[in-house]
């Protein structure tokens, strides 16, 4: 039993050794502050600038798709459903649902509602004299909609953690002060689980930062110059560009550096993510301990 | 108590108070907004059903081999049918000028003209007949299951996508399911504390290597290593892609099983050791039963991570749609294939179509491997916390 | 049953005003009744307990006091309560304006975790008071009515939770009359204290009833004796005797609250 377990490190071990043994060398400031211009398979001069400021457009447009919805819905299933109901048991389960919809799917989804549904019905409305399409095309906003619903359980979960942890005695002594459900979540539940609610987010712009299945059709670039400045250009992204130089590189060993650094550069950001959830999560949880 | 009636403290109480209309305001908008969830559920359905319909239908009626419509006919023929010969749209056919139009009917003559006679020519190849059973094709000697969307004759069977599928997410639970419960044990078991309280965050980060890495790492390190250790043909097989999907498989059963294992109270094995059995046998006789329902559960949706996952398979197969339960050769799976060839496709047309369909498979197949492992999981808290027998 | 309790209440409703009147009170969680046609009077000015085994229904009566009860899923009310004549389950009565005058202090002190200077002014911010002057003066003349003043007088900006036990339960007490309810209703108040804090508690009590009017739950019958005028003592969601606290500690009518107060059962 000890021995799975050590397989388990083991496999992680080799991997991220590997990786930072092949890649820290290509791995440095340049690298990661210059962009890659017409030049993205140049191991001397490439750089990830661009995917690394796609994949961040992507990951804060759609935390802030993600976090009112998901909130709202948590603070709806801890705070005003019954917990028993039809309905309530019906949302709980749509929750598991969208949890297990593969990656691949969401982006089958959001081509078909988001970039054409939606955009095709956007073209038409706002534009309907133009033939080329406008909003009916990959773009930024598709692809973070899109990212936005595969992360909504995560959000809505830890949400959900987090209001459950606060003693219910907090809430009966604000609706005995006579303050309403709505004060009553607005002045001590939102506040008390904030720590919990911020975990929830960062676990969700974790999860979605390395994803790639789902932004295949709805907004990454294979190559584009400069950087996305509207919502509905498309973006170069970190983990789409490492796809693109592992399959689709003309010198496979001649780019093998600048891989693995931008690995690293991929690896690095989710790691960072995922330690600062871990790390917030302890604290939520010694503060808790000592509290009651 | 009439007295009491015109204590002016009491007064405030029978007054409904303004605020209470926010109140409900505000309540019904709660309610709404956690209404999107199942929205979104239901969305997912509908778009992904929707554009696979026709084929589900079987209404998709385009075979290579058609009447030919001679240049000079332009004037005479209906619009509709034109249409559909020409494949355009009643936007692009409206926009167009007589002369494009003449000038399309030249370059379909001539496609009619290279078209290859025969009967494979004349066949609806979108029917369900020829999407799940085998066929022979002219040229081959015996029928087979073939997916070459792009070709002459298109054809998309998909039973090699199934098989690929199949075959690398079984590889990818037998090398995890082991490992995983192994650990999952021996984190809730076996392990110290302290031990326990370092592992567990470490999987967690697994968890959170994007699969586009572990593609990645399959791909340009394993792929060769183990092609040079065992010195098989194709360096990108099954083997290969199972064992990087097992790597992030892992984390997802590891937590799973290891939540079930915790969830069977204290009480149980404390009974067990107070008798005087080891850890090591309170685990395999008392605990690990109480939980097997969990384990089970946890399996179950490993497999439905295993199946749905995307780039790994994209990336270490090979992408070989050759039907075959050899676990070292190279092989397709459902997922890659959609991630590989939607891009190219013509919206709205067969091979898009027929790619939704394949992702209307893959959302039935994990609804249902979901669906059971959280009912499992489910009465299985409920039976440790007494509810039901 | 309920023929003795309309007698009861008969004969109370002559001697006292009655500030809060039950009548065929009876409330179900789901398929559990937990209060069974529940008839009595508390009256005005007065220190009136609940005795009675766990499970006996008096928190929930209390709890009808101030509709805490609507709080949870599938509770059924049936019966009537009034308080000063407005029957407080009709549908236009403002239940905010009834918790406002009907303080509660609960079992496990519930201080929020903010400052104690906080605590005190969230249910003044509440209902509508801004002005910092007028809500720093509240916040003392409630700390000194809580007798906590002087303990925390120099630290009303620390976190509440820093605070013992006994001074968490005071403080909440404090955050209860700071908005100026009329009755004050307490769930076993002392039952998570040591004796100090306890007495200091009970102390604070007799000193609270001159202004207002208080219903404790307690199972802490020499409490009881200390602090209240009157008690009722319940069991199995049925009012058994109700009477000055005199008359039923030592000379009870009925043989189950005889046993109970001399502590053969519960």
């Amino acid at each position: 039993m000890a021995f799975a377990t050590a397989i388990i490190l083991a496999f992680a071990a080799v991997i991220l050794s590997n990786i930072l043994w092949q890649g820290w060398e290509a791995f440095s400031w340049r690298f990661i502050t210059s962009r890659a211009d017409q030049n993205m398979f140049d191991s001397q001069q490439a750089g990830v600038l661009q995917m690394i400021a796609g994949t961040s457009a992507r990951v804060v447009l759609m935390t802030i798709f993600v976090m009112p919805i998901g909130v709202i819905t948590a603070i709806y299933l801890t705070e005003y459903a019954r917990k028993d109901s039809l309905l309530t048991n019906l949302i709980q389960s749509a929750v598991n649902n969208l949890a297990g919809v593969p990656s691949i799917v969401f982006g089958l989804f959001g081509l078909g509602f988001f970039v054409n549904f939606i955009g095709g019905n956007l073209d038409l409305i706002l534009r309907p004299e133009q033939a080329a399409p406008y909003w009916r095309n990959p773009a930024l906003i598709w692809a973070s909609l899109t990212l936005a619903v595969m992360t909504l359980p995560v959000v809505i979960v830890s949400t959900e953690e987090a209001l459950k942890a606060i003693p219910p005695g907090l809430r009966e002594a604000s609706m005995a002060l006579g303050a309403t459900r709505l004060e009553t979540v607005i002045r001590i539940v939102i506040p008390q689980a904030l720590p919990g609610i911020m975990t929830g987010g960062v676990l969700a712009v974790g999860r979605a930062a390395g994803e790639v299945a789902p932004i295949l059709f709805t907004g990454a670039a294979y190559y584009m110059s400069g950087y996305p400045s509207h919502l509905t250009d498309q973006f170069m992204d970190l983990g789409y560009h490492i796809f693109i130089l592992s399959t689709q590189s003309p010198d496979i060993e001649g780019t093998r550096s600048i891989l693995y650094a931008t690995v690293i550069t991929l690896l690095l950001l989710t790691f960072t993510l995922n330690l600062l959830t871990i790390l917030m999560r302890a604290r939520i949880r010694t503060k808790l301990r000592t509290f009651h | 108590m009439k007295e009491n009636d015109s204590n002016p403290n009491w007064q405030s109480l029978a007054n409904e108070s303004g605020s209470s209309l926010i109140e409900k305001a505000m309540e019904k908008f709660v309610f709404l907004i956690s209404l999107t969830t199942i929205l979104f559920v239901l969305l997912i359905f509908v778009f992904i059903a929707r554009e696979s319909l026709p084929i589900f239908l079987g209404t998709v009626e385009r075979s290579i081999v058609r009447e030919p419509i001679p240049v000079n006919a332009l004037t005479t023929t209906p619009p509709e049918e034109l249409m559909a010969y020409l494949d355009l749209s009643a936007d692009e056919f409206q926009s167009m000028e007589k002369e494009t139009l003449e000038l399309l009917l030249e370059v379909k003559l001539e496609e009619l003209a290279q078209a290859p006679i025969g009967t494979d020519a004349t066949i609806q190849t979108t029917r369900w007949r020829y999407l799940l059973l085998p066929f022979q094709w002219s040229g081959y000697d015996a029928p087979a299951f073939i997916w070459q969307p792009i070709s002459q004759i298109r054809k998309y069977n998909i039973v090699p996508l199934l098989i690929g599928s199949l075959k690398t997410s079984l590889i990818a639970l037998l090398f995890a399911v082991p490992i995983a419960i192994g650990a999952a044990i021996y984190v809730s078991q076996l392990a110290p504390m302290r031990i326990r309280e370092w592992i567990k965050p470490m999987i967690e980060m697994m968890a959170g290597i994007p699969s586009v890495v572990l593609g990645f790492f399959a791909l340009i390190v394993m792929a060769t290593t183990l092609q040079e250790t065992f010195g098989y043909q194709s360096r990108l097989n099954a083997l290969v892609a199972g064992i990087a999907l097992g790597l992030a498989v892992i984390p997802v059963i590891f937590s799973i099983a290891e939540d079930a294992l915790t969830s069977v109270p204290q009480s149980f094995s404390h009974a067990a050791l107070a008798l005087g059995s080891s850890r090591w046998q309170t685990a395999s006789s008392v605990v690990l039963p109480a939980a097997l329902p969990g384990i089970f559960a946890a399996v179950v949706l490993g497999f439905g991570r295993a199946i749905g996952e995307t780039m790994i398979v994209l990336m270490a197969t090979g992408n070989a749609s050759i039907v075959s339960w050899s676990l070292l050769d190279s092989t397709r799976t459902i997922t890659a294939t959609i991630a590989a060839e939607l891009a190219e496709t013509v919206f709205g047309g067969e091979h898009y179509r027929i790619l939704f369909v394949l992702g209307t498979i893959l959302f039935g197949v994990t609804f249902l491997a979901n669906l059971v492992g959280d009912v499992v999981i489910h009465r299985l808290k409920r039976r440790l916390e007494g509810k039901i027998a | 049953m309920s023929q003795t309790q309309i007698e009861n209440a008969a004969d109370h409703e002559k001697a006292e005003a009655p500030l809060i009147v039950t009548r065929d009170l009876s409330v179900h969680y789901g398929a559990v009744q937990a209060l069974n046609q529940i008839s009595l009077n508390v009256s005005e000015h007065l220190v009136t307990a609940f005795i009675g085994p766990s499970g006996c229904g008096k928190s929930t009566l209390l709890r009808c006091f101030n509709r805490m009860n609507d709080l949870i899923d599938h509770v059924k009310t049936t019966g009537k309560v009034t308080i000063a004549g407005h029957d407080i389950y009709r549908s236009d009565i403002d239940v905010v304006q009834l918790r406002k005058k009907v303080g509660m202090v609960f079992q496990k002190s519930n201080p929020f975790p903010k400052s104690i200077r906080e605590n005190i002014m969230y249910g003044l911010r509440l209902h509508g008071m801004r002005e910092s002057n007028r809500l720093n003066e509240v916040v003392e003349s409630s700390l000194r009515s809580a007798a906590l003043w002087d303990e925390v007088k120099d630290r009303l900006d620390t976190n509440a939770l820093t605070l013992s036990g006994g001074q968490q339960q005071r403080l909440c007490i404090a955050r209860a009359i700071a908005i100026q309810p009329e009755i004050l209703l307490m769930d076993e108040p002392a039952s998570a204290l040591d004796p100090v804090a306890t007495a200091k508690i009970e102390e604070l009590i007799l000193t609270l009833k001159e202004r207002y009017t208080i219903v404790i739950v307690t199972h802490n019958m020499q409490q009881a004796t200390r602090i209240s005028d009157k008690t009722a003592f319940f069991y199995l969601g049925a009012l058994v005797e109700y009477g000055n606290t005199q008359a039923i500690f030592t000379n009870p009518k009925n043989r189950q609250t005889e046993d109970y107060v001399t502590g053969r059962f519960g």
